[in-house]
């Protein structure tokens, strides 16, 4: 364990300041496939938390059971103290592959929550062209997803996650289908988020150097069966330029020494 | 189709064919076959005709409200089949049954229950075009991408509005491609409906040209048919390739 990132307790018996506790959760898919076992955790609030673990260990399954997608097998989840049955307004989920309506606009599929909830169209609309314009996509509120980049369209599934003012914000490996380059600028644009938007974040990713440089805190999970194997709160100051942080220390040191502890799972 | 380094168009093969039929009519070969000028002479004559009009109207009605119950019935119950297993266990096997039956078998069923009008019409089209409709629609909903039914649900859509504001938009491509069959199929059930009932319709100019052995008559009434199919085909081949870019994009 490097000096850079400190270890804390796996769990936290007192969650008072956690937005989502998952408690004991385990999933066995249908044919016995077991993707999470006895998962216990707290995600606090205002803070990114980063699900990390080998592919195809369970972090999107889990995200998911957060998000009121999928049913656990046993245990539960509580947002705010409220187990979750299925989905809710105070959750928003953002897609690995955008999960956009080709045959919507920008604007209808940024307001889309909205319009589900029955918000009147000028309101929703109004709400959507703030958050297009705070992703960056201002003047492309006509614009159809095709005619979109890659990143430009996760921007737009972004925005329609913030719009609809969830508390928590689900996000399942956001930039994996984007460039490299445009990741790094929505890393970037991530931490600036979460730092204006005080919301709750958990995030999935498989990128080791993603997971440091954007999270507060890291947890990661075993192959599958997925347990909690360790818990990283990576000691990084952030108020300095984002090519600083990339040459950090502690930043080098917190991806070295979590490759070190995943490197066993790859035979 | 490149011909001796010469470019022809996609109409020579059409133009071949009716210099073949013209001059096996005018050869007098087969006594079924006129020739094909003097068919398209009485073309002229019949079609402003009283009968053939009123015919062209009654197919045109029968026609347009036979596939808008096929559609609006048919693009909601296959689309519920491709998002719900039990509903889909339900109606599939009917639904295989029917789209590979003969059909025109079945007319005289309905004929016997609705009699000899309009609604009999009506219905054949129905019947001849509502399967292939359910089928297209139940393939675009099992086809829907799995995150955009999970963004529906996450966003808080009531199954109503994942059906109207989702599912239908992101199976349309394939509800469209379902629409063009069924209504290639409703132009066989139209006809074949008045033809069985004969006595309303084309199926009454058939019987009449038929029994009278108007051979010129009969070949001007189908060539007429035939553009009206090929024209209504066309017409929604444009309309999918509309759609198109967005079916990739799912």
């Amino acid at each position: 364990m490097s000096a850079a990132a400190r270890q804390v307790a796996p769990v936290d018996p007192r969650s008072a300041g956690a937005m989502v506790s998952v408690r004991s959760v385990s999933k066995v898919y249908p044919g016995g496939v077991e993707a999470l076992n006895d998962i216990s955790l707290d995600f606090p609030r205002g803070q990114l938390t980063t699900l990390l673990g080998p592919s195809g260990c369970g972090k999107t399954t889990l995200l998911k059971i957060v998000a009121g997608l999928l049913p656990a097998t046993s245990g539960e989840v509580l947002v705010e103290g409220r187990t979750v049955t299925g989905p809710g307004p105070e959750r928003a989920f953002v897609f690995q592959d955008f999960a956009l309506m080709p045959w919507a606009t920008v604007l209808r599929n940024v307001a889309f929550g909205l319009e589900l909830r029955g918000t009147p169209r000028s309101e929703r609309e109004d709400v959507a062209a703030h958050y297009i314009a705070q992703v960056g996509l201002k003047g492309f509120e006509s614009k159809f997803p095709h005619e979109l980049s890659g990143g430009m369209r996760q921007r737009v599934g972004l925005a329609r996650a913030l719009a609809v003012k969830a508390e928590v914000l689900l996000m399942d490996e956001p930039f994996s289908a984007v460039d490299e380059q445009t990741r790094r600028k929505f890393q970037e644009d991530l931490l600036q988020l979460v730092v204006n938007e005080q919301k709750t974040f958990i995030f999935v990713t498989h990128s080791i150097e993603e997971a440091v440089y954007v999270s507060n805190r890291i947890i990661l999970l075993s192959r599958r069966p997925s347990r909690v194997m360790r818990i990283i709160e990576p000691d990084i100051p952030r108020d300095v330029s984002p090519d600083q942080i990339r040459r950090n220390t502690a930043y080098l040191d917190t991806v070295e020494s979590i490759w070190q502890g995943l490197k066993q799972y790859l035979d | 189709m490149i011909v001796f380094g010469y470019k022809l168009p996609m109409a020579t093969s059409l133009i071949l064919w009716a210099i073949l039929w013209e001059a096996v009519g005018r050869l007098d070969l087969v006594s079924l076959i006129p020739p094909l000028t003097s068919v398209m002479m009485r073309f002229e004559e019949i079609v402003p005709t009283e009968t053939f009009l009123d015919a062209l109207a009654l197919t045109a009605r029968a026609f347009a409200l036979g596939t808008g119950i096929a559609i609006v019935v048919g693009v909601p119950i296959g689309v519920v089949m491709g998002r719900s297993a039990i509903v889909d266990r339900l109606l599939l096997p009917w639904v295989n049954v029917f789209v590979s039956a003969p059909l025109t078998a079945l007319v005289p069923v309905i004929m016997a229950l609705f009699g000899f009008g309009e609604t009999t019409i009506v219905l054949t089209v129905v019947l001849f075009a509502i399967w292939i409709v359910v089928l297209d629609a139940r393939a675009g909903a099992r086809n829907i991408s799995a995150s955009l039914v999970e963004m529906a649900h996450c966003y808080g859509a009531t199954p109503w509005q994942a059906f109207s504001k989702v599912y239908v938009w992101a199976a349309l491509p394939e509800i469209l491609a379902g629409i063009r069959l069924g209504l290639v199929r409703a132009i066989k059930g139209v006809i074949i409906g008045q033809l069985v009932v004969s006595v309303v319709g084309f199926g009454y100019l058939f019987e009449i040209y038929q029994s009278n052995f108007l051979m010129e008559h009969l070949w001007a009434l189908l060539l007429v048919l035939f553009a009206l199919a090929f024209l209504i085909d066309g017409v929604l081949g444009y309309l999918e390739k509309r759609v198109e870019y967005y079916a990739a994009a799912r």
